[in-house]
């Protein structure tokens, strides 16, 4: 058995200045990020889904609680799921107290992990604009400004004025069909770049102990004593997950799948509030660097933030139709253009470049489903939809905690699967999604 | 884009339907737990494969009717035939 002693035993190639001009003259190539090992029969927690929710769950498990016994198993390669499809943006300026509080915490690790980590996430604290373009949103966003006051969230409510002079491209005249009425702004949201943040998780909990198993798919969750068939569901408990690669033994088990969470759950017997949709977006070609925030409108569905490189990115809501085909659609690019064009006219040459779609998880309230479930030793991480990434650090932190410890942390209790058998539902979709 | 088969209105796009989602059938209300209208109304199989699910034919015939389609290739099968009750909030 591999302990905490053994665990630290690979030095980290350090990434700084003075690391790349020594290997620069050296000629050295630098040492591969994560290992291949072979996959062992027996763990002590098995993390499904290897995206920024299963690689920070996996470090967090190592880093706090000294479990270095983990492996992180992944059906294709190491974030190509939603953690490097989404947006990219991170912000905590939610609805409810609970998020607010929850993706509060989450932005802050995001401003540490340069140097928790020893990787360049490129964390560009840039500013975020909630748009408004009617009295209805207006009032949602007073609403949130207030909330986000009081857990001490750098929020508040700007006139067309204020807008313009952050974002000078967008079109606050009275002329669009939609006119912008006022925003939310977020000084302290943004963006990071996300293939940076699998990386860096992947090598911090690959250092600690933690292996990384890409092309292992999960065929089967094994359970015993369960109401269920096989010994599965309710009052049951994980004995090991069954893979394309062999059987492994383990108590305890993370789903944390995204798109695919419902089909995992339901390997372990459990059934989840959870529908699959996906979400497009798009990336244009680069231009000059114009636009210094990121700007969302909820009305027009769409989201906006321009990258280092120059090039915009753009969001929307998720296709109305539940599915697991990840495929573009022209509706999508006609609608978002027309969108776009009506916040920022100034753009209309601007060429795309590329559509691609991610599978979203959707809860009924928007908000995610965490912790345990009726299956002794399976723990969900799902039910993120489109706010999963900015989430990240925090879910794997809370989740590991609760898996290391067999108690739900205080942060992520309202967010447990019972309460759907409660109605205690936490409802978020007036913050946490565009199109509603 | 999406052809969905509408009994009524032959193939239409889908964004001239609502979605429904996933056909289940509705609890008796004479009987039914609260947790069963919890699961009924929460819970969703949400399967990668075949789904009976409902559609609201919103520009068209203005009626609810299920069918099945294949989540992961979106093939539709078993259209129903005008004035089919099966299921659905029809």
């Amino acid at each position: 058995m591999r302990g905490i002693a053994r665990g630290m035993r690979r030095r980290p190639a350090k990434y700084s200045a003075a690391a790349l001009a020594w290997r620069g003259l050296k000629g050295d190539s630098w040492p591969r990020v994560w290992r291949d090992t072979e996959l062992k029969r027996s763990y002590d927690a098995v993390v499904i889904g290897g995206g920024v929710h299963g690689l920070a769950t996996a470090y967090y498990l190592a880093r706090n609680h000294s479990m270095t016994n983990v492996a992180v198993l992944d059906k294709a390669y190491l974030g190509s799921g939603a953690s490097g499809r989404n947006t990219a943006i991170v912000r905590a300026n939610y609805l409810t107290p609970e998020g607010v509080a929850f993706y509060d915490r989450s932005l802050q690790l995001y401003n540490s992990m340069a140097l928790d980590l020893n990787i360049n996430v490129m964390f560009s604290e840039r500013g975020h604009l909630t748009l408004a373009h009617s009295d209805a949103a207006l009032r949602t966003m007073h609403w949130r400004a207030e909330v986000n006051k009081l857990q001490g969230v750098n929020s508040s409510v700007i006139g067309p004025e204020e807008i313009k002079k952050v974002a000078s491209s967008l079109d606050t005249s009275d002329h669009p069909r939609y006119p912008i009425l006022g925003a939310l702004y977020h000084p302290p949201g943004g963006i990071v770049r996300h293939d940076a943040v699998v990386w860096g998780y992947a090598r911090a909990a690959d250092h600690m102990g933690v292996e990384m198993h890409q092309k292992t798919e999960v065929l089967d969750i094994l359970c015993e004593g369960g109401e269920g068939a096989d010994g599965k569901g309710a009052g049951g408990r994980v004995t090991g997950v069954r893979t394309n690669r062999g059987d492994i033994s383990t108590p305890i088990v993370i789903n944390c799948t995204a798109g695919w969470a419902g089909l995992i759950s339901a390997m372990a017997g459990v059934r989840l509030p959870i529908t699959t949709h996906p979400l497009q977006a798009a990336v244009t070609e680069p231009v000059k660097v114009f636009l210094p925030t990121v700007v969302v409108s909820g009305s027009l569905h769409v989201y906006i933030s321009q990258t280092d490189r120059g090039e915009l990115v753009f969001g929307a809501a998720v296709d109305a139709v539940a599915n697991y085909s990840i495929r573009g659609s022209l509706e999508f690019t006609e609608e978002l253009a027309g969108h776009v064009l009506e916040l920022m006219p100034s753009v209309s040459r601007m060429r795309l470049l590329r559509q691609w779609s991610g599978l979203c998880d959707m809860t009924p309230d928007y908000s995610p489903v965490m912790g345990f479930t009726p299956v002794d030793g399976f723990l969900v991480d799902v039910g993120w939809g489109t706010y999963g990434f900015k989430a990240a650090p925090v879910s794997g932190e809370q989740i590991a905690e609760a898996a290391a410890t067999g108690r739900t942390p205080e942060l992520i209790a309202p967010f447990a699967l019972s309460r759907f058998e409660t109605g205690e539902l936490v409802g978020e979709k007036g913050a946490a999604a565009v199109g509603h | 884009m999406l052809l969905v088969p509408c009994p009524n209105c032959g193939p239409r796009n889908s964004a001239d339907l609502r979605y429904g989602g996933e056909s289940h059938a509705r609890p008796d209300p004479a009987t039914a737990a609260p947790l069963q209208w919890r699961g009924y109304l929460y819970l969703r199989d949400n399967p990668a494969g075949w789904l009976r699910e409902t559609w609201y034919c919103r520009s068209g015939c203005r009626r609810w009717f299920t069918l099945e389609r294949n989540t992961a290739t979106n093939e539709f099968r078993d259209p129903p035939m005008p004035g089919d009750k099966r299921g659905g909030k029809a």
